[in-house]
């Protein structure tokens, strides 16, 4: 499969309604040695990344039916699934984590907002990939957690607007689609 | 609990980004997650800032995974039992993150009297940060004494006012050390906040600066 065009989705959906076992290798191909280059980055050894990036991963499979193409990449998605894992094995603290968003058969996500935020994900990370040099390390510091508030604050002027306004669009449908 | 039409007053940039990449300190964190929980603008922008953290993990340098990962990763899924949780969603007072800290609703918290009507009940956080409950009686006023670190104060009933704005149920303030105004409870009802300070515990930041406003320390 063409790695540019494919966004996953049809990988987590055989994950979540077959148990696909050939889908979660794909996916624990390209996924796997990314959530342990980001635990290592983070300050994690080789050995407490390797045992947390198969665990993010199990996790994965476990929770394949939360995933919501609407409202998350699958990058983005797994992304929040090894940040925590990184808050709790190397922060070792509680996450306080916001409340559920409505979501239940009548809440399927859109097909038409699933492509939209996958353009809209594409091109902010290539809108990352273009800032100036000492932007993009500083978006990358952050991430990886070895910056200051006050220095986040100088990056605070990332290219949001866009993708900001089309995840608004998909809360509003799933918070309409519940009443 | 979408109140996203009522509040006024959001999250900074900079803090939700900070959550989003997993550096907040947990007192800070239950902020954030409360008036997320209630806030569909700073839900979107903070979706938005998890898309900066898939796209800055997707292009990280990767590491490469002993050669059983795959299948030691099957074994965990094999052991491990799926139990679809419920969805958290509260249809008390308190979001749903805040009540995992107190145990339960507003009638659940351990007040404990600061005098003066005023109550507090510490929550539990890591030490980087506290995090405490406060109960205000409605009409109380102070003038403001100035304070240390960055506070964050999340109004959860009744609400506040200044010379300049209005803070009710949902809304944040978040103060550093150049802020000075004198806030006074609205009469309606007593206000109940969450309210959260990384400075040291020093004896006149003990007690954070919306108590001290209204304790005239
Ligand atoms: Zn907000």
């Amino acid at each position: 499969m063409n790695k540019t065009n494919n966004d996953w989705t049809a990988q987590i959906y055989a994950i979540r309604d077959t148990q696909d076992q050939a889908a979660f290798a794909e996916l624990f191909a390209h996924f796997a040695p990314r959530v342990k280059g980001f635990l290592m980055k983070s300050g994690a050894d080789a050995s407490l990344a390797e045992e947390c990036t198969q665990e993010v991963m199990a996790t994965i499979w476990r929770k394949a039916h939360m995933f919501d193409p609407s409202r998350a990449s699958a990058a983005t998605w797994i992304f929040t699934i090894a940040r925590n894992r990184k808050i709790d094995a190397l922060r070792k603290q509680r996450r306080p984590e916001p409340e559920d968003l409505p979501w239940g058969p009548e809440a399927e996500p859109d097909q038409a907002e699933a492509i939209g935020l996958k353009q809209e994900t594409e091109q902010l990370a290539i809108a990352i990939k273009e800032l100036p040099e000492k932007q993009r390390i500083l978006v990358e510091q952050a991430y990886f957690g070895d910056l200051s508030h006050s220095e986040i604050a100088e990056i605070t002027g990332l290219p949001l607007g866009t993708i900001k306004s089309r995840i608004r669009l998909a809360l509003e449908r799933l918070r309409h689609a519940m009443k | 609990m979408n109140m996203t039409d009522t509040i006024k007053h959001h999250l900074t940039p900079e803090i939700l980004m900070a959550y989003s990449a997993g550096t907040l300190p947990e007192a800070f964190g239950l902020v954030v997650a409360t008036h997320v929980s209630m806030c569909d603008v700073c839900r979107a922008e903070l979706d938005s800032y998890d898309a900066v953290g898939g796209a800055v993990m997707e292009d990280a340098t990767t590491a490469d995974l002993s050669s059983d990962a795959l299948a030691a990763t099957m074994k965990l899924i094999s052991e491990g039992n799926i139990t679809p949780e419920a969805p958290r969603r509260s249809t008390g007072t308190l979001p749903s993150p805040l009540q995992d800290y107190v145990g339960g609703d507003i009638s659940a918290i351990k007040w404990k009297p600061l005098g003066m009507g005023v109550k507090q009940a510490m929550l539990p956080t890591s030490k980087a940060a506290t995090a405490r409950l406060l109960y205000i009686p409605a009409g109380a006023a102070v003038p403001d004494h100035g304070h240390q670190g960055t506070e964050m104060t999340l109004v959860l009933q009744g609400a506040f006012v200044d010379e300049e704005d209005r803070f009710a149920r949902g809304d944040v303030e978040v103060a550093n050390e150049d802020m000075e105004h004198t806030p006074i409870a609205d009469m309606g009802e007593d206000c109940i906040c969450l309210a959260v300070t990384d400075a040291p515990l020093k004896f006149n930041a003990f007690i954070p600066r919306l108590a001290q406003r209204f304790l005239r320390i």
